[in-house]
């Protein structure tokens, strides 16, 4: 099954063409008082790739997301995104270059519906004011019902027709891990950052969640950075792989050539199998 | 009739998206406000217009304020009433000094100084949290009733700050009886709670919504806690200044700055904690719960217990009932009156088959 769909995501016929660097990460130390959580990590992102990263638990793997979207600010490194070098970035501006993403720890608006979890995560595209949404009919209106048509565009392709108007506290982890790639999806992103997607999820959800990761690439061509545990989903989806361990870079490359680097083994692998 | 959504199908998201998707809500609606707007005027007593109806509706609207701010962007305010005389000094003072100021204008001037009162005040929200966000509010409301005491031009050198609300009139139209100012108040509350239905159904109330349950996931989706808390703080306060206007003008008639002391603020507080944190609908649910419940109270002790009621049992039995209630709502329901309503809708709607 999981061979299956690797396949259908490097046929060539699938109309995805790995481009350009997006994302260029160079020499990035991260420190929080006296814990280093990244040490000298360098690697790159290419368009329309699905880039994963792994290594254990407390590698760095979220800090290294929550860099590439300005949550966390390196004391050292530099930035390059679409060639432009960064060096203060905050989520918002992220949010504006067209990076979205999920969390680690469901991180959804616990007391809205899937619904308007969804359509909040359009709002950078949303251009009537306060005084606009006041009145409501007119403008206001137009534009959510504009909005609304793509938010059910990323609901079918999602498959939650059924739970739109439930609140999503209500909703099984699974589901809610649906719903967050949803909200991340709705902005219509060029760049999709995904921290554990599949945690926590039995086999046919990790497999429904596969699925739609590899559509959202082969379709929308969104690059996709992905952070994941799971070595038989993250061997079959990915382009390539960068392992981290105690917050240094020890691997970088196609699935079978870090699944065959000694250091890796040592490291990662051996370790856990 | 039947409350049933059945063959009730919505072919557009126009239909969707409306305030009340089930007919019989609408129709519902529609009874209910022409009841309002027409029969309470023409039957009901004097006394229920001005000592009942009219503090339920503006109530309901400066707890409609507080929610905006408290339910739906999850920031804890404990300074509902200043913002209420700020509007209220406000509104007097540009009715006072400036000639020919029409009465709505001066009262949206009453609102949109309270506005930027509110946004001042909101600013220490953009670093702290629940209670010392709480505390920063605390002292709003201690700076506001103190400075509007200490310099007499708020109330125009009056003894003790007291106030003499000028009279009400739109179009050369004098709202004298009570009768007018109640349509007077129930108009403007209506399109205010329409302004506040719209506003969180949009855009900006999810964005402050989503700023309520998750802060940093709002701001990796674009939405910017500032503005979205300060917008939050300008409209509810802009809110509670208009109920503040409008209980200077509509149904007090004098009021003094001590009037609006913290008393006023938890009472407000306790108002969208019983109806419903994050509700318009609980807002009037609320208000009318506390307006009436001392009444009705004194009205069932009077015909039990009759002269042979001890004094002050009353206000302690109130005390009791209200600390009782808050309780029970903060730790069973705490989405109030207004989900009890909700679930006892859902209830109907599958009634008599509940599966
Ligand atoms: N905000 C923070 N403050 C202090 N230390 C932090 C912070 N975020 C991460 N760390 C530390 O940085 C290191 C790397 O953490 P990180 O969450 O990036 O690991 P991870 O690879 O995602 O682990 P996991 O697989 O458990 O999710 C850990 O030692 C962690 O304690
Ligand atoms: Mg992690």
């Amino acid at each position: 099954m999981m061979n299956e769909m690797a396949q259908t995501a490097t046929l060539p016929e699938s109309g995805r063409r790995i481009g350009e660097v997006i994302l260029d990460l160079k020499n990035i130390s991260l420190r929080f008082g006296g814990v280093k959580a990244l040490t000298d990590i360098s690697f790159d992102v290419r368009e329309h790739e699905i880039r994963s990263i792994i290594g254990p638990n407390g590698a760095g793997k979220s800090s290294m997301l929550n860099v590439m979207n300005g949550v966390y600010h390196p004391q050292e490194g530099t930035i390059l995104f679409r060639g432009e070098p960064r060096q203060q970035m905050d989520p918002h501006m992220a949010a504006t270059q067209g990076i979205a993403r999920t969390f680690q720890n469901i991180a959804l608006f616990k007391g809205m519906s899937v619904l308007d979890n969804i359509m909040t995560g359009r709002n950078l595209k949303m251009k009537t004011n306060l005084f606009q949404h006041a009145l409501f009919w007119g403008a206001a209106q137009r534009e959510e019902i504009e909005h609304r048509k793509k938010v059910e565009e990323v609901i079918d392709f999602l498959e939650i027709q059924s739970i739109r108007k439930t609140p999503v506290g209500r909703l099984p982890y699974g589901l809610q891990k649906r719903v967050e790639l949803a909200r991340a999806l709705a902005a219509e992103p060029t760049l999709l950052l995904l921290d554990e997607p599949m945690a926590g999820m039995n086999v046919e959800e990790k497999q429904d969640m596969c699925r739609f990761i590899l559509d959202v690439n082969d379709q929308f061509g969104t690059t996709i950075v992905l952070i994941e545990h799971d070595m038989g989903v993250v061997m079959d989806i990915s382009d390539r792989v960068v392992v981290l361990d105690y917050g240094k870079k020890i691997g970088d490359g196609t699935p079978d050539e870090v699944k065959n680097d000694p250091d890796v083994i040592a490291a990662y692998l051996g370790a856990s199998h | 009739m039947l409350y049933r959504e059945a063959g009730q199908f919505k072919a557009s998201y126009e239909e969707d998206q409306q305030i009340f998707p089930i007919r019989q809500d609408r129709v519902g609606m529609a009874v209910l406000l022409a009841f309002f707007f027409l029969a309470v005027p023409m039957f009901a007593s004097q006394y229920w217009l001005q000592a009942i109806l009219i503090p339920v509706l503006i109530f309901s609207l400066a707890a409609i304020g507080l929610n905006i701010l408290t339910g739906y962007a999850g920031q804890l305010s404990l300074g509902s009433a200043a913002f209420m005389a700020v509007g209220a000094f406000g509104a007097y003072n540009f009715m006072l000094r400036i000639d020919g100021m029409p009465f709505l204008l001066g009262i949206v001037l009453g609102g949109l100084s309270a506005a930027l009162v509110g946004v001042a005040f909101g600013l220490p929200s953009l670093r702290i949290k629940g209670f010392y966000l709480a505390v920063a509010t605390l002292a709003a409301q201690f700076f506001i009733v103190w400075a509007l005491v200490k310099f007499p031009w708020f109330s125009n050198y009056s003894s003790s700050g007291v106030i003499s609300a000028q009279e009400i009139q739109i179009l050369g139209y004098a709202f004298t009886t009570p009768e007018s100012k109640y349509l007077l108040t129930l108009a403007v509350v209506t399109v205010f709670a329409l302004v506040a239905k719209n506003l969180v159904r949009s855009t900006t109330g999810r964005r402050w919504m989503a700023v309520r349950d998750m802060d940093v996931a709002a701001e990796v989706i674009g939405i910017r806690p500032m503005r979205a808390k300060l917008s939050a703080f300008a409209v509810s306060s802009f809110y509670c200044g208009v109920a503040g206007a409008l209980y200077a003008y509509t149904y007090l008639g004098t009021v003094e700055p001590e009037g609006f002391n913290l008393d006023l603020s938890f009472k407000i507080l306790f108002m969208i904690i019983i109806g419903g944190v994050g509700s318009i609908l609980g807002s009037f649910l609320g208000a009318a719960f506390i307006v009436l419940l001392p009444i009705l109270l004194n009205v069932v002790m009077h015909s039990t217990l009759g002269s042979a009621m001890p004094p002050g049992l009353g206000s302690n039995l109130e005390l009791i009932i209200f600390g009782g209630l808050i309780i029970f709502f903060l730790i069973v329901e705490p989405h109030g009156l207004a989900r009890l309503w909700q679930l006892g809708k859902d209830k109907l709607r599958l009634w008599p088959f509940p599966h």
